[in-house]
């Protein structure tokens, strides 16, 4: 029997693994899918918010606000790319200047530091490419924008590190209670566990209900989004967010920590929670929304749309609490802002499970990570060195990221590495250029398929 | 730092030919760089025959024809660098060019250049970009990534296709995928016409009953992790999906044949001029770009069908590069840009300067869309410097026209290049 099995390798998932793993606990994350980061966590807006939008007095206010404290130590410790850009929400009417007030209060109750209100004038000084529509905006110093995936992949290697086991591409079809604690079934047998966190994302509600009767509801709301190459990067440097306007809820246009532009996303309710296609109307909407905020948004030079499902619980708030069976706590409803609150989440859940278990300090703890080493990152000096030492970091791969065969070994070596097309795509950016792996995914297949040792057609772009 | 009189930037057929031609032109210090394992450029993967008929008057493969070039490198002793990628090119201000590269033996360092010829190639125009709604699943490549995975890795990716597209590799690879057993349900094109040639159309769709559904495109994408099908509808003449003619399209590949696109990331970031219409740099009558000293030829100056026109056109710029290296002036004389009227999408060059031009000059451009009994009219104010008439021109075809020196004395306006009602 182990101490701890968490049900989803999402951001959350990973970072109650990685909190727990700071003590001499057998913990176990399992995911259905082949990697970790596949759910929702791989496709949202990646932004750290500041702490302004959350209600006062909600678990999304105080998760939001504590998250946004850690990131940019944890993105130091544990070698993830995290840049502090800051923030606009933009006011298109003068009537509605008062929301922006609300806002400003509201960080003001959160505890939110650097936040103000400008003039549309003063925006398009400090955002030349903000349309003249803009009547005012609010200014937010502390937002920040993160790599969702490396972060998450972060985590989970820390946790790796500290001896928490990883079980992939295994569906969890059952909880059972037992006295001892739970057995939890999957299509590739049991796990006895004392607790169980439930981090499933979407299908939070699926896994609660195999062990309460307590009603909890998950709906999945869509967000579709335009990404463009870096030629358009620079459009803006803030991430420009919209109060909501006669066409709706607003969208946002933001940088990427990779340099990219973002926009994005829509906002709709379904029932299927495998839907994460996109549509020509979504995406006619993010164009249309997206060009009141920004003047000559490059959209022809997008290079990906893609689709997140937001995991709206019925609470209008995070599920975060030890459900009404003992030793099972749920983590559910963690809709935006939950990759900025997820490391916050994650102390709360160790906190949680450790009401229920014997928490002894790991004394051999690592608390320092390194990620894949970025050849482009390094300057003339250290990229010779390393060409030396590996002459795989001289062969360009991907051409359009300017990755090398070098990194992707490395990706794929690592442990708890990557296994799959995508798997690569997001540890080192190969493929993620504007040519979309065109280029590269023969060449990445086939070293895949000789590390795993299967035939290239074999190999997987995700998925388990 | 190491000194070359050129560095030719890419060793596909481009890069080869414009090598062997500067050899020939007197320059010695040459060096070709290129990213593949190989020489070759995308010819490696085009085992298909079809090359060479108007350069070697005989139908050759596409790795035959490149190694037909290498051979020619390789006997003229030019010097040629595999695996190793050009990252910048910048102007010095000595006049010579800074090229950054990478390679396993030798690292990151920067050589430097009188003269670059940059002959890079294209890509393909990626799914994302196209915008398509739906999943996105396995199964979706370009043709040209799924030539490489069939060609040369040998690898089956699929038994029941829909290919997007009927550029020219998606008709070789709706061929290929039937003589690999696969069954290729329809090409689907968005224009009324095909942007392929006549002869891929016939010898790949015809010849197998493979349905080429102009005027008809995919707005849907089904399959979460792999492919099951695609939704193909018709679109009106404002190329809008007509909802109503929707039809799903059971398959497990899907192939992408929607545009090439030149590799012009390096010359953007020299600060070179680009042409919106071609995505290549804007050359003038000796291919040379906005920065004096760099080139620019084959398929990264604008997209060519034939390799046999990327040789010729490659051959030349290799030859101004030698002149250029080996200390020729160019005559200071005027220089007249060119001007696309009715019909014409884009000229290579947009410029030309009389006193500095060949005894043959050529003038190469697309048109914009299918027109029958037409001439084609090359003027400079009132004097006709070309007219030739044509029973048909497509997208598809580039049209080449060569227009003698003598011509060119004396003209004192632009030039412009339109079609007329023959
Ligand atoms: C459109 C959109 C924009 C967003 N923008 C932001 C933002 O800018 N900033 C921000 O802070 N937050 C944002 N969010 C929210 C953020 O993305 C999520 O809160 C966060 O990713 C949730 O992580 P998670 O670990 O809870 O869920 P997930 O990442 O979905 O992880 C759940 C995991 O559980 C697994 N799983 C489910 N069921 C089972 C089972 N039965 N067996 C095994 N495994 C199972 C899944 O495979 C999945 O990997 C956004 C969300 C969306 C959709
Ligand atoms: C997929 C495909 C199929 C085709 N099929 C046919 C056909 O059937 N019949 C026909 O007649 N024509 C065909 N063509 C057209 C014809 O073959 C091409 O026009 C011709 O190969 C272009 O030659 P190139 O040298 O300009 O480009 P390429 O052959 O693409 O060569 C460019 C070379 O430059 C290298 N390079 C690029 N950037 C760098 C850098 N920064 N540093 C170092 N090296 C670099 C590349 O690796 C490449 O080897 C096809 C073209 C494509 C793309």
């Amino acid at each position: 029997m182990i101490d701890v099995a968490i049900i989803g390798a999402g951001a959350v998932g990973c970072a109650a693994a990685m909190e727990l793993s700071k003590y001499k606990l057998s913990v176990c994350v399992i995911d259905r899918e082949s990697d970790v980061g596949e759910g929702t966590t791989k496709a949202n807006s990646a932004i750290v918010h500041a702490g302004f939008d959350a209600v006062p007095g909600t678990l999304k206010a105080r998760f939001n606000v504590r998250g946004s404290e850690m990131m940019e130590e944890l993105s130091k410790r544990l070698d993830f790319a995290y840049k502090r850009n800051g923030a606009m929400v933009l006011c298109f009417d003068k009537n509605d200047e008062g929301k922006l007030t609300e806002l400003k209060e509201r960080a003001d109750k959160n505890g939110v530091k650097g936040v103000s209100i400008i003039s549309g004038d003063r925006a398009r000084e400090l955002e030349p490419s903000l349309t003249d529509e803009v009547t005012a905006a609010l200014l937010a110093e502390s937002s920040a924008i993160v790599c969702p995936f490396e972060m998450t992949i972060a985590f989970a290697e820390n946790a790796y590190a500290n001896g928490v086991e990883f079980k992939l591409s295994t569906l969890v079809t059952g909880v059972e209670k037992t006295d001892a604690g739970f057995v939890v079934k999957t299509d590739d047998g049991d796990i006895e566990a004392k607790v169980v966190i439930n981090a499933a994302g979407v299908y939070a509600d699926t896994v609660h209900s195999f062990v309460s009767d307590k009603p909890l509801a998950i709906t999945p709301r869509k967000g579709e989004y335009i990404l463009m190459d870096r030629s358009a990067g620079g459009t803006v440097s803030r991430t420009i967010f919209q109060l909501p306007t006669k066409m709706g809820k607003g969208i946002l246009v933001t940088p990427t920590v990779h340099g990219n532009l973002l926009a994005g996303p829509t906002a709709e309710n379904i029932d299927d929670k495998e839907n994460t296609a996109t549509t020509t109307d979504g995406l006619a909407s993010v164009k249309a929304k997206g060009a009141l905020s920004v003047k000559n948004i490059p959209w022809g030079s997008m290079i990906t749309s893609f689709t997140g499902l937001r995991a709206v619980g019925d609470r209008g708030d995070f599920i975060i609490e030890e459900s009404d069976v003992p030793g099972f706590i749920d983590a559910a409803g963690i809709e935006s802002p939950g990759l900025t609150s997820a490391p916050a989440i994650g102390e709360y859940l160790c906190e949680l499970a450790g009401r229920r278990l014997d928490m002894q300090i790991n004394t051999d703890y690592i608390a320092a990570r390194s990620g894949v080493i970025h050849l482009s990152a390094l300057d003339d000096e250290h990229k010779n060195a390393l060409i030396k030492k590996d002459p795989a970091y001289g062969r360009i791969v991907c051409r359009c990221e300017s990755i090398t065969e070098g990194e992707i070994r490395d990706a794929i070596n690592r442990p708890l590495g990557a296994t799959t097309l995508d798997g690569v795509k997001r540890r080192t950016r190969a493929g993620m250029g504007r040519c979309q792996g065109g280029f590269c995914s023969p060449t990445v297949i086939k070293l895949l398929s000789e590390k795993l040792g299967i035939a290239m057609r074999d190999v997987k772009k995700n998925g388990k | 730092m190491e000194n070359f009189d050129i560095i030719i930037i890419g060793g596909g057929p481009a890069g080869m030919a414009a090598a062997v031609s500067a050899k020939k032109a007197g320059a010695e210090n040459i060096v070709i760089l290129e990213r593949d394992k190989v020489l070759g450029g995308i010819l490696n993967q085009c085992i298909h025959g079809g090359f060479g008929l108007h350069t070697f008057g005989e139908e050759l493969t596409g790795p035959e024809y490149a190694e037909r070039y290498a051979d020619m490198v390789r006997d003229m002793d030019i010097p040629y660098e595999l695996e190793t990628m050009v990252l910048d090119v910048a102007p010095k201000p000595d006049g010579c060019k800074a090229v950054t590269v990478i390679s396993p033996t030798r690292g990151v360092c920067e050589l430097s250049a009188k003269a670059v010829v940059l002959a890079m190639g294209c890509r393909e125009r990626p799914r994302g970009a196209l915008g398509i709604a739906g999943f996105r699943p396995k199964g979706v490549y370009t043709a040209g990534t799924a030539q490489k995975l069939v060609n040369l890795e040998g690898v089956h990716i699929g038994r029941e296709v829909v290919i997007l597209g009927s550029g020219d590799i998606g008709l070789i690879m709706a061929r290929r995928m039937t003589l690999e057993g696969a069954h290729v349900a329809a090409v689907a094109e968005l224009m009324p016409y095909s942007s392929g040639l006549k002869r891929n159309i016939v010898q790949c769709l015809d010849d197998y009953g493979i349905p080429l559904l102009l005027s008809h495109t995919v707005i849907d994408i089904k399959g979460k992790d792999k492919l099951e099908g695609v939704v193909i509808a018709q679109v009106d003449e404002n190329r809008v999906p007509i909802k109503e003619t929707a039809k799903l399209y059971p398959c497990d590949t899907l192939l992408l044949s929607c545009g090439l696109i030149p590799e012009n990331e390096l010359t953007s970031a020299a600060g070179i001029r680009i042409d919106r219409r071609t995505n290549g740099a804007m050359v003038n009558e000796s291919l040379e770009t906005s920065i004096e000293g760099v080139f620019s030829c084959g398929n990264v100056l604008h997209v060519h069908d034939l390799v046999d026109f990327v040789s010729e056109e490659s051959a030349r710029a290799g030859e101004n590069a030698a002149k250029y290296a080996l200390g020729a002036k160019r005559e200071k004389c005027e220089s007249f840009d060119i001007e696309t009227g009715n019909g014409v999408r884009y000229t290579v060059p947009v410029s030309i300067s009389p006193g500095n031009a060949d005894e043959l000059t050529h003038i190469r451009f697309r048109v914009g869309d299918v027109y029958k009994n037409v001439s084609v009219v090359v003027k400079s104010g009132e004097t006709e410097l070309v007219r030739r008439k044509s029973r048909i021109l497509v997208p598809s075809e580039m049209v080449d026209l060569l227009i003698k020196k003598d011509k060119l004395q004396g003209i004192s306006e632009n030039i412009k290049v339109y079609l007329e009602e023959a």
